[in-house]
């Protein structure tokens, strides 16, 4: 070894000046990220977002947003009002704030619930196979089955006024809230186990399942160690984009009726009943509308940012 | 090929059981059908009760159940309460083709849904013409092309497109082509119901009734649409026998149109068949906001007044469509794409 000693430290020196240390995987998926301009500017937007509602609750209350004033009805914006008044004199802007919150908390929740009930279902079902397999397909197949509006109306009429209000950090949250996130996380899980049981099904017959099998790892132990990590990749960019799906179909359902009830602003039910006002309040749907197109756009950019990123066949610095 | 379509057909009727199940214990405790009753009052207690019976709502939602899928007319019920059940049941069931009543309505499902059908097929007859036509256009320049200024301006919309709710879209355009058109004195387009009461139901009033649901709706699927045939086209066009019909000299509208526009154009086959059935219920919002008397606006008003049979019928009926589209879109698939084979 000692006559070998002068050689090593000029060859390691020349490697060194010849390439770089080798990339982190996640310095690796950084890189390809930043090349995603668009992607990038979904990033600050979704921060400039968040900075709106959860900063914006530091300057105006959320007594503001809920304070009902009759005689301001539909005002146009002003000073006082810079986003105008509602149809009962309420504030706009405020309300946008608040509302914000809880459309962003809605978007992340219902995408927690979502990724949970796909991961497990995919991988459960693509691990074990056979009868577990085939029962489990035809009840995501059956959920396919009926388009996702329709779901949703018939879940939120059925959990409606089911859900008592609740306080958290001394606020009054609608009890609708969680009923929203709890019935759009039930019925988009559909996509993600299709793809988490696909993805389980090529990786369970590689050969580092069988060492871990012959090593007497246990069945959860494989699937949640062993498997799924190689899996990230699909769950994250399907994530990402739940969030946005998300936000999006609660102002649908919010926006029909059986969504988030008021006091309790989102941006969809702050949308509801606009269809009446189109020409006397065109600032009654504008602004909630325009912040719900902005931070969809942001977040299915970020998502295409990930989905290049993360692809291991893009091997692009 | 008919062994396959039947064995489909045989795994869609645990599927439609599971769904049907499903959807009735939710509907059926999703509010008290009693009290929306056509807005009468129902408050005596006994009333209650002899409608309950009346109506068979006093029985578990099992049987409940077991009577909307087979009937209850082989059966006898005590509706006036002597102790002796004397009258019989009058339900078909939905083996046999009976939907139920209405509870609100006191019609036949069939007849309420059967009304509605035509509307919302017309819309989104009209809305698929557009869609495809507008994704073919769209695309086939987009991967023609590929990378000029045009193409990155659609590529921009489309994401633009596709992020958009489609309610958003709707007030949109309702505020600039119904609100801003009239005060600016143009030609505006109407933005509520599928006639003018005064002008009647004629083709032309629905037609100019159409045309604000029909494009709001195109607006968002036009996106994906043709972000697909882009892709699908740019494949094909750097495959082999593109090259080949280039080389022996054929002209380019020859090789776009004939030799790669028709096999970048059969994966479509599959989105439309997937997604036809899925908009007879999609519509659901913009049926509300441009006050459409479709289908998805019947579902949303039976919903709300938890009118069971009636969105049993519709659900049921749309489960049907997705299913049949299904097994037909596989066909037409196979039948298009000589490599695949079903067995």
């Amino acid at each position: 070894m000692d006559r070998l000693e002068p050689f090593v430290p000029t060859l390691t020196q020349a490697v060194d000046e010849l390439e770089a240390p080798p990339l982190t995987l996640r310095q690796l998926t950084w890189r390809r990220f930043r090349r995603h301009k668009m992607a990038l500017v979904g990033v600050v937007v979704l921060v400039l977002l968040v900075l709106y509602s959860f900063g914006g609750a530091i300057f105006i209350s959320e007594a503001e947003a809920n304070y009902v004033e009759t005689g301001m009805i539909l005002q146009p914006p002003s000073a006082k009002h810079p986003f105008g008044t509602d149809t009962v004199g309420r504030d706009i802007l405020a309300r946008t704030i608040y509302g914000g919150q809880i459309s962003l908390i809605i978007g992340l929740t219902a995408m927690l619930v979502e990724t949970i009930i796909g991961v497990l279902i995919g991988a459960v079902a693509g691990y074990f196979g056979g009868f577990i397999d085939s029962l489990l397909m035809r009840f995501t197949e059956a959920m396919f089955t009926i388009p996702q509006i329709m779901w949703l109306l018939v879940m939120a009429k059925f959990f409606s006024g089911k859900v008592p209000n609740i306080d958290i950090l001394g606020r009054t949250f609608s009890g609708s809230v969680i009923v929203i996130v709890l019935i759009i996380g039930l019925t988009s899980w559909m996509y993600l186990a299709r793809i988490v049981r696909s993805q389980v099904l090529s990786l369970k017959e590689q050969e580092f399942v069988l060492a871990a099998r012959a090593t007497g790892t246990s069945r959860v132990s494989i699937i949640f160690r062993h498997i799924l990590p190689n899996c990230v990749a699909p769950i994250v960019v399907s994530a990402t984009l739940g969030v946005a799906g998300a936000i999006t179909l609660e102002a649908y359902i919010s926006f029909l009726g059986l969504g988030v009830q008021p006091p309790t602003a989102t941006w969809g039910n702050i949308l509801e009943r606009a269809y009446n006002f189109i020409e006397e309040a065109p600032w009654l749907w504008g602004f909630p509308g325009l912040l719900i197109v902005l931070t969809v756009l942001s977040i299915n950019f970020v998502g295409d940012g990930l989905r290049d990123a993360l692809d291991p066949r893009s091997r692009a610095v | 090929m008919t062994r396959y379509i039947i064995r489909r057909l045989l795994q869609a009727i645990p599927l439609l059981l599971i769904i049907s199940f499903l959807v009735f214990v939710l509907m059926m405790n999703a509010g008290d059908p009693l009290a929306t009753l056509g807005g009468r009052k129902v408050t005596r207690s006994e009333d209650r009760k002899r409608l309950a019976r009346q109506l068979g709502l006093d029985q578990p939602i099992y049987i409940q159940y077991f009577y909307w899928l087979i009937g209850n007319d082989w059966q006898t019920f005590d509706l006036d309460f002597d102790g002796v059940p004397e009258t019989p049941g009058r339900r078909h069931g939905v083996l046999r083709g009976d939907f139920g009543t209405s509870l609100i309505e006191k019609r036949p499902v069939i007849e309420i849904v059967w009304e509605r059908l035509p509307n919302t097929l017309l819309l989104m007859g009209a809305y698929e013409v557009v869609v495809i036509v507008g994704a073919l256009l769209v695309g086939v320049y987009s991967a023609l092309r590929q990378y000029s200024v045009m193409d990155h301006i659609m590529t921009a919309l489309t994401f633009i497109g596709y992020s958009m709710p489609i309610f958003f879209v709707a007030l949109l355009t309702m505020y600039l082509f119904a609100v801003n058109f009239k005060a600016w004195g143009l030609p505006y387009l109407p933005t509520v119901g599928m006639f003018d009461p005064a002008a009647g139901k004629t083709a032309p009033q629905v037609a100019w009734h159409m045309v604000l649901p029909v494009f709001s709706l195109a607006v968002i699927s036009l996106s994906g649409y043709s972000r697909y045939i882009r892709s699908t086209m740019l494949e094909v066009l750097s495959q082999d026998y593109v090259r080949t019909a280039k080389s022996k000299g054929l002209p380019q509208r020859v090789v776009i149109f004939v030799h790669a526009l028709k096999n970048a154009a059969l994966p479509l086959v599959t989105i439309v068949g997937l997604d036809l059935p899925s908009l007879l219920a999609g519509a659901v919002v913009t049926e509300r906001i441009f006050a459409w008397p479709g289908m998805g606006l019947l579902f949303l008003d039976k919903v709300e007044r938890a009118d069971t049979s009636v969105v049993m019928g519709i659900l049921m009926l749309v489960a049907v469509a997705v299913v049949i589209f299904q097994i037909i879109t596989d066909v037409v698939y196979a039948w298009l794409d000589p490599r695949i084979r079903y067995t």
